[in-house]
C-alpha cells in the first residue's frame, strides 16, 4: 500500500472522529450525514491536492492504485482486483437504488428557520419607549405567555419545551434573535407558526398566533423584555 | 387546396437533397414565430399587451439564459482591457517586450469576444421588448436619457477598441506608442461607463428610487443613483477582472496542453501564471465588495436581505462557499505546483509550509461551508434538538464566515509571497529582522481577525457589521500593504539560487486553470440568479409587480439546471470564439513560409490577429 496507507488511515480517523468523538463532546450532538459527507469530501480533496503537489508524491500516491486497477505486476492481488472491479459497480448500483427507491422514511427537510418577513412588517420600529418600566412589564408578559416553552432563562428550555419538535428558539444563543430586527420578532409573535411562508414549514411550528390573544403594544413590550432578558441586542442600522 | 398541395410537393422536389436544410429552416422559423401566437392571444384582450410567452421554453427561461450569457461575455469584455492595458503599460515603461506580446494576446481574445457580446446584448434587448413590453415600457420611460448615453458610449467603445487593436503594430514606437497607451486608457474609461450605466437599470429594479417631479434627466438621475448602484458597480468591476483573469488563464492552460514547441510552452505557461495571478488578486478583494453589497441590500430592505441570507436563497450561499473554496484551493494549488515544478529544488523547502496552508485553508472552508440550518432527516434533527447543531451551529453565521474568508485571503496572499520568494536567497543585512517583522505582522493579524470574529458573537449586530467586520478587512489590507513592499525590498538585493523554468508545469496545472475558470463562471451564474430572485415577485421592487405566469421563484434544483446550462453554453461559446480567433495563428507559419509577409492594414474579421512585425 505504501503512500496510500496514510491517506486511508486519515480518512478513517476523520470519519470516526466525526461519527463518534465529536458528538460526545459535552454540549454537542450527533452530526447529520450531510455534514459528515461534506467534511469527508474536504478531507479527500486535501489528500488529493497534497499528494499531487510533486511528481514523486503523485506517483507514490496514484501509482499503486493505477497498478492495482490495470493489474500490472500485482501478483496475488489479482483476485482482489477482480473483486473490486465487480463490487464497485454493484456498490454504485446499490447506492443509486437506495437513493431512488420508495421509502417509508420521511424526506430530508431543508427547513428555513428565519424566512423573509412579509413586506408590511419590514421597516417597523418598536413604538413603545424603551424605559425600565416597559422592559419590566415586557418580562412579566414573557413570563406569563412565553416562558413555558422558551424558558425562564430565555434559553428555549421551558417546562413544555420537551414536547416540541422542532424545539422552541433559544434567545440566549447569539445566532437567533441577535441577528434579527425587532420588526421580525413582532411578525413572528403576532402571526405564529401558521403565519410562516412555505420554506419555513408552517406545519412544523407549534408557535401560537398571538395576535388573537395579545394587543400589539404587549407584543412590542415582550420583544423588549426578551432582548433584555437574553442579554442580546436587536439588529439595527444606526 | 389540391393546387396548393401540388405546389408544396413541387417545391420539395425542387430542393431535392436540401430537404433536410429546408425542414430545419422551417422548424426554426416556426419556433421563432411561436411568440406571435401569444401576441395574437394577448391582442384579443382589452388594453396594451403586458407579457408574451414562448411555448416549451418559457419566456423567463429564455431571457434568463440570454441575459446570463450576455453578462458573462460582458464581464470578460470589460475585465480583460483592464489588465491588457496594464500589461502594455508595464512593457511600455519597463521595456519588457513579452508583456506587450501578452497584452496583445489578451486584446486579441477581447476583440473576438466583443462582437458576440454585442450580439447577445441585441438579442436580449429584442426578447425583453417582445416578452416583457410593459416592464420595458416603464424602464424606457424612466431611463431613456441613459439609453441614449449608452448608445453613444457603445459607439465610442467600439471605435476605440478597433483603433486599439488594429493599430497595435502600427503604433509601436515613440509618440505613436504613447497614443496607443492613451487609446488603451480611453478603452477602459468607456468600458467602465458601459458597465455602470446598465448597472443602474438592473439595480433600480432591486432598489428603486422613483420621483414624480422634475425633468426626464432629473428622474433618470435619481433612479440611477439608487442604494445598490455603487455596491454593484464595485462588485462587478472586481468580478469582471477575476472572470477575465481566470478565463485568460484557462485559455493559456488549454493552449499549454496543446502546443508542441518549447517556446510556446514557455509562453503559455507564463500566460497561465499571469491569468491566475490576476484572478487571485481580484478574488482577494471580491469578498469585501460582496459583503458591502449584501449589507446595503439588507439595510435597504429587511425582506430582501433575509430572503438572500436567511431565507430560501440562503442555501445558495453554501454552494457559493463551495465554489469560492474550490477557487481558492485551485489558485493556491497552481501556486504550489509552480513552486515545485518551475523552481526545482524548492519542493523540499516549502512542502511543510504548503501542508500547513492547505490544512488551514480546508479548516476555513469547512467553517465557511457549514450551514446554519443543516440538511437533516427528521431522525437526525431530533437527535440534534432541531435544525441547528448545538456545537457547530455557531459556525453558520456571518461572524464566522467573515473571519474565515479573511483568513483564506491571508493564506492565499502568503502562498503568493512564498512563490515570489522561492529560489532566492536574501543578502540584505536587515533580512532577518525584516522576516521577523513580517512573521509577527502575519501572526498578530491572524490572531486579531480570529479574536474579532469570536467577539462578534457578543456584541450587537450593528457593532459587528460596522466596526468588527470592517476592522477585519482593514487588518488584511494592512498585512498586504506591509508585507508586499517589505518582500519587494528584500528581493531587490536577493541572490537568485534557482532560475525559474517556464514551460515545465505538469498537465494538471493546465486543468487546474480550466477548473478555476469553470468555477468562476458557475459562481457568476449562481449569484446572477440570487440577485435576480431576491426581488421575488416584483419586476421593480415595491413599484411594479410581476403579474406574469412566471411570478414565482424557481426552485433551487431547477434553477441550478439553468445555471449549469448557462455555464456550459458560455464555455462552448468562449471555446468557439477562441478557436476562431487563433485559427489565423495556426496557418500563419505556413503562409509566411510560402508567400512571405502579407501587407498590413488588410481588413480582417474581429479577432483576426494583425501580423506581428516583431517576433520574439
Amino acid at each position: 500500500m505504501g503512500a496510500l496507507g496514510k491517506p486511508i488511515i486519515l480518512m478513517v480517523t476523520m470519519y470516526l472522529f466525526l461519527k463518534f468523538v465529536l458528538p460526545n463532546i459535552p454540549g454537542s450532538a450527533p452530526l447529520p450525514s450531510s455534514l459528515i459527507f461534506l467534511y469527508l469530501l474536504l478531507t479527500a480533496s486535501g489528500i488529493i491536492i497534497y499528494e499531487t503537489l510533486s511528481g514523486e508524491s503523485k506517483d507514490a500516491f496514484w501509482g499503486p492504485m493505477q497498478r492495482f486497477l490495470t493489474g500490472e505486476k500485482i501478483g496475488g492481488l489479482q483476485a482482489l482486483r477482480y473483486g473490486v472491479l465487480i463490487l464497485f459497480p454493484l456498490l454504485v448500483g446499490w447506492q443509486t437504488y437506495g437513493s431512488t427507491a420508495t421509502s417509508d422514511l420521511p424526506p430530508t427537510e431543508g427547513r428555513t428557520i428565519h424566512p423573509a418577513p412579509p413586506g408590511e412588517y419590514t421597516g417597523l420600529s418598536n413604538p413603545v419607549p424603551k424605559t425600565p418600566d416597559n422592559i419590566m412589564q415586557g418580562k412579566g408578559f414573557y413570563a406569563a405567555f412565553c416562558s413555558p416553552c422558551h424558558g425562564g432563562n430565555f434559553d428555549g428550555k421551558g417546562p413544555a419545551a420537551r414536547g416540541f419538535n422542532p424545539p422552541p428558539a433559544n434567545f440566549a444563543d447569539p445566532t437567533t434573535i441577535a441577528m434579527l430586527q425587532e420588526s421580525y420578532l413582532f411578525w413572528r409573535i403576532k402571526k405564529g407558526g401558521v403565519g410562516l411562508p412555505i420554506e419555513g414549514a408552517p406545519w412544523r411550528s407549534a408557535m401560537p398566533r398571538w395576535e388573537v390573544e395579545l394587543p400589539d403594544e404587549w407584543i412590542w413590550k415582550i420583544i423588549m423584555g426578551e432582548y433584555d432578558g437574553a442579554h442580546q441586542s436587536p439588529r439595527t442600522w444606526e | 387546396m389540391q393546387q396548393g398541395v401540388g405546389m408544396i410537393q413541387r417545391a420539395f422536389r425542387a430542393v431535392g437533397g436540401h430537404g433536410g436544410w429546408l425542414a430545419a429552416l422551417l422548424l426554426t422559423a416556426g419556433w421563432l414565430a411561436l411568440p406571435s401566437f401569444g401576441f395574437a392571444a394577448e391582442g384579443a384582450a382589452a388594453g396594451p399587451t403586458e407579457y408574451r410567452d414562448i411555448p416549451y421554453v418559457g419566456s423567463r427561461n429564455l431571457i434568463w439564459v440570454v441575459a446570463q450569457l450576455h453578462l458573462l461575455l460582458a464581464g470578460f469584455v470589460l475585465g480583460v482591457p483592464i489588465f491588457a492595458w496594464l500589461c502594455e503599460v508595464i512593457a511600455w515603461r519597463g521595456g519588457e517586450k513579452r508583456y506587450d506580446k501578452l497584452a496583445k494576446e489578451f486584446t486579441k481574445l477581447l476583440t473576438s469576444a466583443y462582437a458576440t457580446t454585442a450580439l447577445f446584448g441585441g438579442i436580449l434587448l429584442f426578447i425583453l421588448v417582445i416578452f416583457y413590453p410593459k416592464l420595458m415600457n416603464y424602464l424606457t420611460d424612466v431611463f431613456f436619457p441613459s439609453f441614449l448615453l449608452y448608445c453613444l458610449l457603445f459607439l465610442f467603445e467600439t471605435a476605440t477598441l478597433y483603433l486599439y487593436w488594429y493599430g497595435w503594430d502600427a503604433m509601436q514606437h515613440g509618440r505613436m506608442k504613447t497614443l496607443h497607451v492613451f487609446l488603451g486608457f480611453l478603452l477602459n474609461f468607456f468600458a467602465l461607463f458601459i458597465m455602470i450605466v446598465p448597472n443602474a437599470w438592473a439595480t433600480f429594479q432591486a432598489s428603486p428610487v422613483v420621483i414624480s417631479e422634475g425633468t426626464a434627466i432629473e428622474r433618470a438621475w435619481a433612479a440611477t443613483w439608487n442604494p445598490t448602484w455603487w455596491p454593484i458597480n464595485i462588485h462587478r468591476f472586481i468580478a469582471n477582472i477575476v472572470l477575465g483573469g481566470y478565463i485568460c488563464g484557462a485559455y493559456a492552460g488549454v493552449r499549454y496542453l496543446s502546443v508542441k514547441s518549447a517556446e510556446d510552452r514557455e509562453h503559455y505557461d507564463w500566460m497561465g501564471y499571469v491569468g491566475n495571478f490576476i484572478g487571485v488578486f481580484g478574488l482577494l478583494a471580491l469578498p469585501f465588495a460582496g459583503y458591502w453589497l449584501m449589507r446595503e441590500i439588507y439595510q435597504y430592505n429587511q425582506q430582501m436581505g433575509i430572503t438572500l441570507m436567511g431565507g430560501f436563497l440562503s442555501w445558495l450561499f453554501i454552494i457559493q462557499a463551495m465554489l469560492i473554496g474550490v477557487l481558492f484551493l485551485g489558485s493556491n494549488y497552481y501556486f504550489w505546483l509552480g513552486i515545485t515544478y518551475r523552481i526545482p529544488g524548492s519542493e523540499g523547502k516549502y512542502r511543510r509550509a504548503m501542508l500547513m496552508m492547505l490544512v488551514s485553508l480546508l479548516l476555513c472552508l469547512a467553517v465557511w461551508m457549514t450551514p446554519h440550518s443543516l440538511v437533516a432527516s427528521i431522525e437526525e434533527a431530533q437527535k440534534m434538538g432541531g435544525a441547528h447543531h448545538p456545537l457547530l451551529g455557531v459556525l453558520g453565521v456571518m461572524s464566522a464566515k467573515m473571519t474565515v474568508s479573511n483568513l483564506m485571503i491571508l493564506i492565499t496572499f502568503m502562498s503568493f509571497v512564498m512563490y515570489w520568494r522561492a529560489g532566492k536567497q536574501d543578502t540584505a543585512r536587515w533580512a532577518k529582522l525584516g522576516k521577523a517583522v513580517m512573521g509577527a505582522v502575519l501572526v498578530l493579524a491572524s490572531l486579531a481577525v480570529i479574536v474579532l470574529g469570536v467577539w462578534g458573537y457578543f456584541v450587537p449586530a450593528i457593532v459587528r457589521i460596522n466596526y468588527f467586520s470592517t476592522s477585519q478587512v482593514l487588518i488584511v489590507i494592512f498585512v498586504i500593504l506591509t508585507i508586499t513592499p517589505l518582500t519587494a525590498l528584500l528581493l531587490k538585493s536577493a541572490r537568485t539560487t534557482t532560475e525559474m523554468i517556464w514551460g515545465s508545469m505538469p498537465p494538471r496545472a493546465g486543468y487546474a486553470l480550466v477548473l478555476n475558470a469553470v468555477m468562476i463562471i458557475l459562481l457568476m451564474t449562481l449569484m446572477g440568479y440570487a440577485r435576480s430572485s431576491s426581488r421575488v415577485h416584483w419586476h421593480v421592487y415595491g413599484v411594479m409587480r410581476d403579474s406574469s405566469p412566471y411570478a414565482y421563484s424557481p426552485a433551487l434544483g431547477s434553477a441550478s439546471l439553468i445555471m449549469a446550462l448557462c455555464t456550459f453554453f458560455f464555455c462552448i461559446l468562449v471555446a468557439f470564439i477562441f478557436w476562431v480567433a487563433t485559427m489565423g495563428d495556426k496557418t500563419k507559419p505556413a503562409a509566411a513560409s510560402g508567400k512571405g509577409e502579407l501587407p498590413h492594414g488588410i481588413p480582417a474579421m474581429a479577432g483576426g490577429a494583425p501580423e506581428e512585425r516583431q517576433q520574439g
